[in-house]
Order: structure tokens, then C-alpha cells, then sequence
């Protein structure tokens, strides 16, 4: 696969931001799309922890991720497939390992940083999960206890055209794991991609999604990380057809010590196009960090676009970090909407007060806050089990403090 | 019986210029079953009052006490007053996002009662109290005051009133902002609430039409953080007439 090279600076991250054009339109220095890309490793220099896409990041913590060996070899997951309406067993989705060398790998993007080249270069077979058929239904693809050993995984999802599914992709138990997944959605299809980190409190994860979105098709992609001493999943849509339309979405709690981070990535490359970016976190405990960084760019081609994007993040202890750094680079006039948001504050004590006022002690009324602050995001989901099912890991990860 | 006293409260609010004083002895005794007016120029500490017995962080009581049958108010944090028996109506209700109103109601109801309230009975009693309010049941899956007008804020806070049944109620401005119609409402769910539980009620209110609905037993004049005058019904109607110049410039005096 070549190498896509269309520039070697790394924009610094005071680049990134906007700077007045002379007619009063915002030109950013350098667009996203010219970063640095290659599924080679070796293009890529060590890692220094300097580098715009990783100076947010505990990169000394997963060297071995980066730049040690990885085994590539299969990792080994379980599948459940369902109907949404009754829970019943369902067809539709198929789950299969194929060739590095397939066609069906590499349509959807090419790494932009080294942990996920290195996870490219290493992967000995992609898992497979196609969709198919315009029932709903639901396939949950477990991956449970992957060792301490550093290893890389490659996945694609592909929705065929008009298809209709929602997937869940967790991970449990250990982990030190890099990986790519590859979405690709078909014309007309409807897809919910949930990528859930449920690991156990030592994993590391280093992730980066890379979606393709056909013409008039919906993704709804939801990132939802709760365990592990460091996650990162980066996802990137890229609305390459007229029509298409995404719903980031995603959820998050840091507790001490957990490093948890996102750095998400909407490229409108095609008129009328849409999407809708909402990140919320709460961060709790000595050493709870999160990173929000949204990437929105709005291409020549992209006219009409209708784009807004937001990060909120409830701090609930001192000693916690959030960055949150939206960014918005518009390259055509002709848009209908783009804006973005980013708020990270404490507990509102009026909101406590309230509830208090009614005879509700303080723990309940804070766990009630808190859980209607990121319940907005889960509400979203359009997965009722799901739903319940994060609701008790969320009141889980309070009642940790 | 019930009875709820108010002595000589001096309280303080700290702000970015510095420490203020709002109220400066304030004396009040409110009986369960009895009305009281309290009217007063905007800014003269109603609120603060309001806030103070709801025991709101922001406001620090330098001297005096508040009494519920005897028992310290002040000591009891925020949660505890409520179970004690006191509501406030506030005059701002807060937005919850996330939480919605069936949930904020049974889980207030149930902190209240010490225990969950029966099933049935329960989604009755609120289908029934929001139905008497005028309010459609859609609100009941909607997030607390989310998106409320301001109307429709005032008939949660009644809404809360009658299902939570405290033994003593302060209404802040709960007239403010409401229809002819939605006042009638709103009057009619704090008589019943009333006439069901016998609680006793203070009425903060700017406007003599409020108690053409709810009848108040006394009428006190709020001024510069502290009660300047007290007397009947006819009390109110001849603020309406004469306003606070009366009081403001015997408070100026007294300076
Ligand atoms: N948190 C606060 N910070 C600073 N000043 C405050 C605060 N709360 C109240 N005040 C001041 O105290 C005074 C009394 O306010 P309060 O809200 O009690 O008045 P009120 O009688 O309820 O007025 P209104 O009729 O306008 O509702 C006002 O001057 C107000 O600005
Ligand atoms: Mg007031």
C-alpha cells in the first residue's frame, strides 16, 4: 500500500487554531488533510511525546505500543447477534477473519501517528463484521482479557448499502493493545458503531476508527470509555458522499490515575453533508485526565455542510485534568452551518441545592446531576439494553470515588 | 401544632465587593394553617429570607434563630430541612438536565418519606396533581424545568408542593409571571395542598392580586431587611395604593 505523503511538517498545535484572513474569513495555516500519513512504522520517527498528536499523552507509558514489536496474531473475541425488537437470536451480521492482503482492507484511511502504523504494519488478519439486510439488530463483538503482552488488531465494518445494524465492539479485562478499525458504510445504510472500553484498570489501549461514509448513510458512532490506566480512540469520519451524515458521540469517566483520551476527526468532503460531534466526561479522583480534541474541516467540495460539535466535561474532585481543544478549518463559504463548544466546570451547587431542597441527601443528589449530565449522550444511544447497562456502569464508577 | 419562628436574623452575603448585610432582625412566627403575606421593594431581602430558611450556602446568619417547633433549623443541612417539613418555592426553580421529572419526584418523595412510595398509588396521586395544575403528562418525561416557560416552571414547584406535603411552605414570587389563567391554577394547587395538609404558608408576592386567590391572615411589610409594618388583608391593598414611600423614608430616617 503506498504511502500517502503529502507533507512532513507537524503543525504546532498555535497552528491549529484560527488566524484572521483579510476579508474577515477564518483560513487555517494547515488543513488536517495535509497531515502525514503512511501505514509503514518506519515512516514515522520515534516518538518524543512533542509531537501535536501526542503532547496531551502519556507516551512513556505505552512505548512498547509505539515502537516495540507487536504480536498480530488473531485476537480472540465472542459474537452475539440479536434482533432489537425481542432479543432474539438474528442473521445479518457475519463475522469472519481475512488476509492483510485483501481488497476489503485499507478503503477507509491511512494512519496519521505511529501507534496506529505500527498496529497496521503488524496485523497478521483482519476481523471481518459485515452487516447486511434492513432489519434492526444488534451483534456484540467481546474481546476479553488480551494479555499483558503488547499486540495489534485490525478490524473492518462494513455495511452493505440500505443495511440497518448496530455494533458493539468491548473490550474487558487486560490489555496492552494498538489497533485500527475500519468503517465502512454502504449507500443508504444506517449504522451504529459503539466501541466500548470496559477494561481492566492496568490496559492500555491505543485506538484510531477510520469511517467511510457513503452516499445519503448515517453512522452513529459512539466511543464510550470507562476502564483502563490509559484508552485513546481516535475516530475519523470522513463524509466522502453527498448526503452522508454522523453522529459522533461520546462518554467518558476518569477516575484516578486513568488517562482518557479522544481525539476525533470530522472531514465534510461532499455537499450537503452533516454532522453532529457531542463528548461529555466527568473526571473524578487525584490524577484523573481527559483529552477532547475536535477536529472538524470543511472541505471545497462540502458546501452546504451543517456541522456543530461540542465537549463538556464535569469535574467532580480537585486534582483533575480535562483539555478540551475543538477545531474548525472552513475551506468553502457556502455552508449552512458549522460551530463548536467546549466547557469544562465544576459541579453547579445550584443544581445541588435544588435537589437537596427536596429532602434528597447529598450523594443522591450529586450521583442524580451527574448521571443526567452524561445521560444526555446516553440517551442517545437508541440501544434501551444498552442504555440500562452503561446507566449501572456509570453509577458503578460513582460509587468507586 | 406546628409552628415555625424566625428571631431576630441578621444574615450576610459575601460578594466579590465584600461582605453585605440583607437582613437586619427579622421576627416572624408562622403557625401551621396560617397565611402570611410578605411584601416588599424589589432588592429588600425577601429572597434572601426565603433562601436563608432553605438553608442556601451563599447566605450566612450572623445572630438569630430559627426555630421548627422548637428545634434548630440552622443546624440542619439543606436535605434535613426538607424532611423536617419546610418547602421553598423558589423563585428561580433550577434546570436538571438529564433528570427527569417522574424520577426528580419519586426519588424527592421517597428521601421525604424514608421510604419508596407505593406504586400505584403514587403515579395516581402525581397523574392527578398534574392534571388539577393544568400540565400535560408529557412534562413527566421531561428533564426538571429543562425548557420550562417560566409559567410552567411555577406549576413544578406547586406540583412539588402538593405531592411532597411539607408542614410549611414559603412561596417565592410564585405569581411572577403567570396568565390570569395559570394564576388561578397555581392558587387553587396551594389552597388545596392547604386544605388537605394544613400546612402554614409564607407568600412573598409583589402583586395584591395573588390574594385575591389565597386569602393571607397577615400582611407584612418587607423593607430593608427587616419587618417595617404588619396588620390584616386591608395592609396589602393599601400598598397597592400608596407603594413603600411611606416605609422607605421612615428606614432612611432611622439610618
Ligand atoms: N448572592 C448574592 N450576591 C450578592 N448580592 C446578593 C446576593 N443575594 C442577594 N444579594 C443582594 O441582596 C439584596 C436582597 O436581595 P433579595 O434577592 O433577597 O431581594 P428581594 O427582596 O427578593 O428582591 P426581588 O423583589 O427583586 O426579588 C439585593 O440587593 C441583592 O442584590
Ligand atoms: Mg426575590
Amino acid at each position: 500500500m503506498p504511502a500517502q505523503m503529502t507533507s512532513t511538517a507537524m503543525p504546532t498545535a498555535e497552528q491549529h487554531g484560527f488566524r484572521p484572513h483579510s476579508d474577515g474569513a477564518f483560513v487555517p495555516v494547515q488543513t488536517r488533510s495535509e497531515r502525514f500519513r503512511s501505514v509503514n512504522v518506519e515512516d514515522f520517527a520515534p516518538v518524543t511525546g512533542r509531537e501535536h498528536e501526542w503532547k496531551l499523552s502519556p507516551v512513556a507509558a505505552f512505548a512498547d505500543l509505539t515502537s516495540g514489536v507487536l504480536d498480530g496474531s488473531r485476537v480472540e473475541i465472542e459474537t452475539t447477534v440479536r434482533h432489537a425488537q425481542d432479543g432474539a437470536d438474528a442473521t445479518g451480521v457475519d463475522v469472519s477473519w481475512i488476509g492483510r492482503d485483501d481488497a476489503r482492507v485499507g478503503r477507509t484511511g491511512i494512519p496519521e501517528e505511529r501507534a496506529s502504523a505500527n498496529a497496521w504494519s503488524t496485523f497478521g488478519e483482519a476481523l471481518l463484521i459485515t452487516v447486511t439486510g434492513e432489519d434492526e439488530k444488534t451483534a456484540a463483538v467481546t474481546r476479553h482479557g488480551l494479555g499483558d503482552a503488547p499486540r495489534a488488531a485490525h478490524t473492518v465494518i462494513e455495511a452493505a448499502p440500505n443495511s440497518r445494524g448496530l455494533i458493539v465492539l468491548r473490550g474487558t479485562g487486560e490489555a496492552r493493545l494498538s489497533e485500527n478499525v475500519e468503517i465502512v458504510v454502504g449507500e443508504g445504510a444506517s449504522l451504529t458503531v459503539v466501541s466500548l472500553q470496559e477494561w481492566s484498570d492496568d490496559a492500555v489501549h491505543l485506538a484510531s476508527h477510520f469511517a467511510r461514509l457513503g452516499r445519503d448513510s448515517f453512522l452513529k458512532h459512539i466511543v464510550v470509555s470507562l476502564g483502563g490506566k490509559v484508552v485513546r480512540v481516535n475516530p475519523s469520519t470522513h463524509l466522502a458522499e453527498q448526503g452522508s451524515d454522523v453522529e459522533a458521540l461520546g462518554l467518558y469517566f476518569a477516575d484516578a490515575g486513568q488517562h482518557l483520551e479522544q481525539q476525533v476527526f470530522v472531514h465534510h468532503d461532499a455537499p450537503h453533508t452533516r454532522s453532529r460531534v457531542t463528548y461529555k466526561g466527568a473526571l473524578q479522583g487525584a490524577g484523573a485526565r481527559t483529552v477532547w480534541v475536535g477536529d472538524v474541516l470543511i472541505g471545497n467540495a462540502a458546501v452546504g455542510t451543517d456541522s456543530y460539535e461540542q465537549n463538556r466535561n464535569l469535574v467532580l474532585t480537585d486534582g483533575t485534568r480535562a483539555d478540551s481543544v475543538p477545531n474548525l478549518e472552513i475551506e468553502t463559504g457556502d455552508i449552512e452551518g458549522a460551530g463548536h463548544a467546549s466547557a469544562t466546570g465544576r459541579f453547579d451547587d445550584e443544581q445541588l441545592f435544588y435537589l437537596m431542597a427536596r429532602g434528597i441527601r447529598e450523594d443522591e443528589a450529586r450521583r442524580l446531576v451527574v448521571r443526567g449530565f452524561l445521560t444526555e449522550v446516553v440517551q442517545k444511544i437508541g440501544s434501551p439494553d444498552l442504555e440500562k447497562r452503561l446507566i449501572a456502569a456509570i453509577e458503578a464508577e460513582l460509587e468507586g470515588r | 401544632m406546628s409552628v415555625l419562628e424566625i428571631k431576630n436574623l441578621h444574615v450576610n452575603v459575601e460578594t466579590d465587593q465584600g461582605t453585605r448585610e440583607i437582613l437586619r432582625g427579622v421576627d416572624l412566627v408562622v403557625n401551621e394553617g396560617e397565611i402570611h403575606a410578605i411584601m416588599g421593594p424589589n432588592g429588600s431581602g425577601k429572597s434572601t429570607l426565603a433562601y436563608t430558611i432553605a438553608g442556601h450556602p451563599k447566605y450566612h446568619v450572623v445572630q438569630g434563630e430559627i426555630l421548627l417547633d422548637g428545634e434548630n433549623v440552622l443546624k440542619m443541612t439543606v436535605d434535613a430541612r426538607a424532611r423536617a417539613g419546610l418547602f421553598l418555592a423558589m423563585q428561580y426553580p433550577v434546570e436538571i438536565p438529564g433528570v427527569t421529572v417522574t424520577n426528580f419526584l419519586r426519588t424527592a418523595k421517597t428521601a421525604i418519606d424514608g421510604e419508596a412510595p407505593a406504586i400505584r398509588g403514587w403515579v395516581k396521586d402525581v397523574r392527578e396533581s398534574m392534571s388539577n395544575l393544568k400540565m400535560d403528562s408529557a412534562f413527566a418525561e421531561r428533564n426538571v424545568n429543562e425548557g420550562f416557560s417560566g409559567g410552567e416552571k411555577k406549576r413544578n414547584e406547586i406540583l412539588q408542593l402538593e405531592l411532597l406535603k411539607p408542614r410549611f411552605a414559603v412561596l417565592d414570587e410564585t405569581d411572577s409571571g403567570l396568565d390570569v389563567d395559570a394564576l388561578r391554577i397555581v392558587s387553587e394547587g396551594v389552597n388545596r395542598a392547604k386544605a388537605n395538609t394544613g400546612l402554614g404558608i409564607l407568600l412573598i408576592t409583589h402583586y395584591t392580586r395573588i390574594l385575591r386567590y389565597i386569602t393571607p391572615d397577615f400582611v407584612h411589610v418587607f423593607v430593608g431587611g427587616r419587618i417595617a409594618e404588619q396588620g390584616g388583608r386591608e395592609l396589602a391593598d393599601r400598598l397597592e395604593e400608596e407603594g413603600y414611600d411611606r416605609f422607605q423614608v421612615a428606614e432612611a430616617a432611622a439610618e
